[in-house]
């Protein structure tokens, strides 16, 4: 009896033991994820946080190394849209609005369409098509600016709008074909057989059934367009002039009161300017956008 | 995610049909596709027409142009020149590095020149191509590994991973300008004194460290996207089967995470292969930093026809990678992209 017991109690010392060793090695576990994930936030915010920072410090404080900022101004931002040492910042990011929402519109336009036929469609040349249209998505840039750059010379294109917006739908168009045809393949497509079993012609269950269903993937895409758009540089960093830069190109370029003086201080408000918006759309909608980020690569 | 499908993409037959709709088979069923197919082509054409001006017609245009003289002042004669057919020599001139000489006929390319850039412009594209690609996908996986866990503040983690990718290139090299600038933080921070944009290994360095910086989350989240179509039971009969974690690891999540492990791969190469923005900005290719796109754009403005049979080369090594890439390490984009996306989510 007491020898039961005995043997009892040491039985459940050893689990305890047991559970405790493994609630141990569960803890330390735990502990080395929350060290990982601190050390990825800290190494993707890290340097974000530095341009922040340094745009709200005064000029005189540029090199200051304390983690929140001394000596905050908003001069920097003044000095970021100030024309008078030759930067067009203010009208940069007009550019850049108008290129961006132009190339997105005509993406979107004439994108959805073929994603729809290649996410629902079955034709001959379906593989050849993606396979052309995610080559495109993969050409250099550089392949494309020579002869750009010497048909708009010929046609008087130079630094209009035109000539930068056409070479950005080159990248914008494949980019937002893959992205909804990916959108296209999860859609609830039993709801067009309905419609088209109510009686509607294929045109009208699109537009009637389909097209509302997928305004929200729409909007991703055209977020992804837009923000891809926005920071091209190489081709506008050729073809455009003075009046019709974008952001991107302002940015590079950005000049001092003095011309071996950087102003390191307005250039990080310039883009704590150029980057606020893109960061608070892509915080928003997240989930969304990582769908759509991994769609071409991993579906 | 994908349970049903198993981790595998399975080629699906060409057919985005219905999953599971009832069409009746056999005349039906022909007039349906020949349909479909009209329908297909008038939806495809917006895109095949708009494709072929801004891509097909370019590249046809530079291989057209690659061919020609560039226009100037004939060395032999003294007088202007249209240029004419050049034949071969644009591309002989690049890969030989020869210039034309002031007697006719051409020389070794003086150095400082563009011309005398070529093969040292290729080893530096691949060298940041290889460098950049291999810590971005040994941290891409690291990060992924660490964001398919379980654990609070998960979603804060997948949500600051973006902040890079938003940021513009254009920026992020101005950013990382201004930290590596000599009295910038990365000087103070590590109590060094390297002036990081004036010689070459630094210079490299600055370039290869804002560009892992900047483009290692879009290799995480693709990573993660691949980590999470492994069903979970997997890993627990593993388990129940006395596999290591390291065993798990070689031998159930490195295979089947590879099929999107080498799309996010051939991504990134191929991207590294044309990159512009980052050194041109960060270093203006000085120091032995100019890739072969910042050769092509310095090139631009000294000759179309020759730039032209540069940005040819330059599209042809990418071809040749990318070729490889999908014939022999099995990185499929276009029958992944093409497998029907029945039974996600």
């Amino acid at each position: 009896m007491t020898t039961a017991t005995a043997d009892a109690s040491a039985l459940r010392a050893q689990q305890d033991k047991g559970r405790k060793a493994a609630q141990n090695r569960e803890k330390w576990a735990q502990g080395r994820t929350y060290l990982s994930a601190a050390i990825i936030l800290l190494w993707c915010l890290a340097p974000a946080y530095w341009m922040v920072v340094t745009a709200f410090r005064d000029v005189g404080f540029t090199y200051d190394t304390s983690i929140l900022p001394s000596h905050v101004t908003l001069d920097n931002f003044r000095t970021a849209f100030d024309t008078s040492f030759g930067n067009r910042f203010g009208q940069a990011l007009l550019n850049s609005v108008f290129i961006g929402a132009v190339v997105t519109a005509i993406s979107l336009l004439i994108g959805v369409f073929a994603a729809y036929a290649l996410a629902r469609l079955n034709f001959r040349g379906k593989f050849l098509v993606l396979g052309f249209i995610l080559g495109a998505s993969m050409f250099p840039g550089v392949a494309l600016i020579t002869p750009l750059f010497q048909l708009f010379t010929n046609i008087g294109w130079m630094g209009t709008y035109q000539a930068l917006i056409i070479p950005n739908i080159s990248f914008v168009l494949p980019l937002t074909v893959y992205t909804m045809t990916s959108f296209f393949r999860e859609m609830p497509w039993e709801l067009e057989e309905s419609a088209r079993v109510d009686g509607c012609t294929q045109g009208q269950a699109f537009r009637k059934v389909i097209m509302p269903l997928a305004a929200p993937a729409i909007f991703t895409t055209a977020i992804l367009a837009f923000i891809s758009s926005w920071n091209e540089f190489l081709i506008a960093s050729q073809l455009s002039s003075d009046a019709t830069q974008p952001v991107t190109v302002a940015i590079a370029n950005f000049a001092g009161a003095q011309p071996n003086q950087i102003p390191y201080t307005a250039i990080m408000a310039a883009g704590t300017i150029v980057t606020i918006p893109l960061v608070i759309l892509v915080l928003v909608f997240q989930r969304k956008i990582v769908a759509g980020l991994t769609a071409g690569a991993v579906k | 995610m994908a349970t049903e499908l198993g981790p595998t993409p399975v080629k699906a037959p060409a057919s985005g049909g219905t999953p599971g709709h009832h069409a009746p088979k056999g005349v039906g069923e022909d007039n349906r596709i020949a349909s479909q197919g009209r329908w297909a082509s008038w939806l495809l054409a917006p895109t095949i027409v708009a494709l072929g001006v801004v891509i097909v017609y370019p590249i046809i245009s530079a291989i057209v142009m690659s061919f020609q003289k560039d226009a100037g002042l004939d060395p032999a004669t003294g007088l202007f020149t249209q240029g004419g057919s050049a034949g071969l020599q644009n591309y002989v001139n690049w890969l030989a590095q020869q210039c034309s000489a002031p007697g006719g006929g051409t020389v070794a390319c003086p150095p400082g020149t563009l011309g005398g850039q070529f093969w040292s412009a290729t080893a530096t594209t691949f060298f940041f191509t290889v460098v950049t690609v291999a810590l971005e996908t040994v941290l891409g996986f690291w990060m992924a590994m660490i964001m398919a866990r379980t654990f609070r503040g998960r979603s804060l983690v997948r949500a600051a991973v973006l902040v890079p990718w938003a940021i513009p290139t254009a920026v992020t090299a101005k950013l990382w300008f201004f930290i590596f600038a000599f009295e910038g933080i990365a000087n103070k921070l590590f109590n060094t004194t390297i002036l990081w944009t004036g010689s070459e290994w630094p210079a490299k360095w600055a370039v290869i460290i804002a560009d892992v910086w900047k483009t290692t989350p879009f290799m995480a989240l693709l990573i993660l996207a691949g980590l999470q179509m492994i069903p979970a039971d997997v890993y627990e009969a593993a388990k129940v089967d006395g596999a290591t974690a390291w065993q798990r690891f070689r031998l159930i999540t490195l295979p089947l995470v590879k099929p999107a492990l080498m799309v996010a791969i051939l991504f990134r190469t191929l991207d590294a292969l044309r990159m512009f923005d980052l050194p041109y900005i960060l270093t203006g290719g000085a120091n032995n930093t100019t890739t072969l796109s910042i050769l092509v754009i310095n090139q631009i403005r000294q000759g179309f026809n020759s730039a032209a049979a540069l940005s040819t080369i330059t599209f042809i090594i990418i071809f040749l990678v990318a070729f490889i890439f999908v014939r022999f390490l099995g990185a499929n984009v276009v029958e992944q992209s093409g497998a029907t996306g029945k039974g996600k989510k």
